[in-house]
């Protein structure tokens, strides 16, 4: 497992997720920093994410739609409010209409990511998530959460299946 | 879903119930045991009216259940919904967790090629 700590205030309703991976600073930076990269992980396997805007820069603003089984798509939109490579990026994520147009009513999340190197090659990466209301974190959840965790051994597999056929 | 089907409303009221230290005391005390409104005045710096306040808004979120028994009443903590309000962070942290294992998946592509 990746993730080593995480943190969960009920209160503030953040969550703060503490990960450690085998690659150096600049290689991690790059899952960010690349869409192809990030649509691979972003959405879970029952709803893979396609970003089809990622202006990678501060003030910058990406847009994705994550599709669900049944082709249903859900889409959202993040905003980069600080960007400080290849250690620190903050955005603002939040639901967007069929259009991209930003749907207020929804609430945005606050992410704080940063990246430290942790020894041996290794990359420690900290995500601090902050939610308006309650009421946005259900309806993220709703987001095609709801089988992630089975089918996440199936995406796994497709990885493997996919070095194979390189 | 894993969460119990909670409505929109009810989420807030839960994580509003929750937003106040009072308040939350209040719950721990109820899981603990069984209080009268009067013993819990009694506990906290505050006239008995203040605390009746605060155990209706926790009524109102369901975290407590409040009885009369004779000239007293009984709060009791309501475990059920004291869990569901973890759960909704709990979730979202399994959404991380699996991102990050999709992340670890792909860095180890690089070792591989």
């Amino acid at each position: 497992m990746a993730v080593i700590r995480t943190e969960k205030d009920p209160e503030a309703l953040s969550l703060t997720v503490i990960a450690e991976f085998d690659a150096g600073v600049e290689r991690v930076w790059q899952i960010w920093e690349d869409p192809r990269q990030l649509e691979r992980w972003w959405g879970p396997p029952t709803w893979p994410a396609t970003f089809d805007t990622h202006e990678f820069r501060e003030g910058g603003s990406a847009g994705y739609y994550m599709t669900g089984p049944d082709g249903e798509k859900s889409r959202g939109w993040w905003k980069f409010t600080s960007i400080d490579a290849p250690h620190r990026l903050e955005f603002d994520d939040g639901f967007a209409d069929e259009s991209g147009g930003h749907v207020e009513a929804m609430g945005e999340t606050h992410a704080v990511v940063t990246l430290e190197e942790a020894g041996d090659g290794r990359t420690r990466m900290t995500v601090v998530s902050r939610f308006e209301s309650a009421e946005q974190l259900q309806q993220m959840l709703e987001m095609g959460m709801e089988e992630g965790l089975k089918q996440a051994m199936g995406q796994i597999d497709g990885i493997l299946a996919e070095r194979a056929s390189v | 879903m894993v969460v119990d089907q909670l409505s929109e409303s009810e989420v807030d009221r839960l994580f509003h119930a929750l937003a106040d230290s009072t308040r939350r005391s209040i719950v721990v005390r109820a899981i603990s045991g069984e209080h009268s409104v009067s013993s819990l005045a009694a506990s906290y710096a505050m006239s008995f009216a203040a605390v009746q306040k605060h155990v209706a808004v926790l009524e109102q979120a369901s975290l407590v259940t409040k009885e009369k028994r004779g000239r007293e009443q009984i709060v009791r903590a309501n475990r059920e919904t004291v869990r569901k309000a973890r759960q909704l962070l709990d979730e979202y942290e399994k959404i991380w967790r699996q991102r990050a294992d999709r992340i670890a998946d792909i860095l180890a592509e690089d070792s591989e090629d």
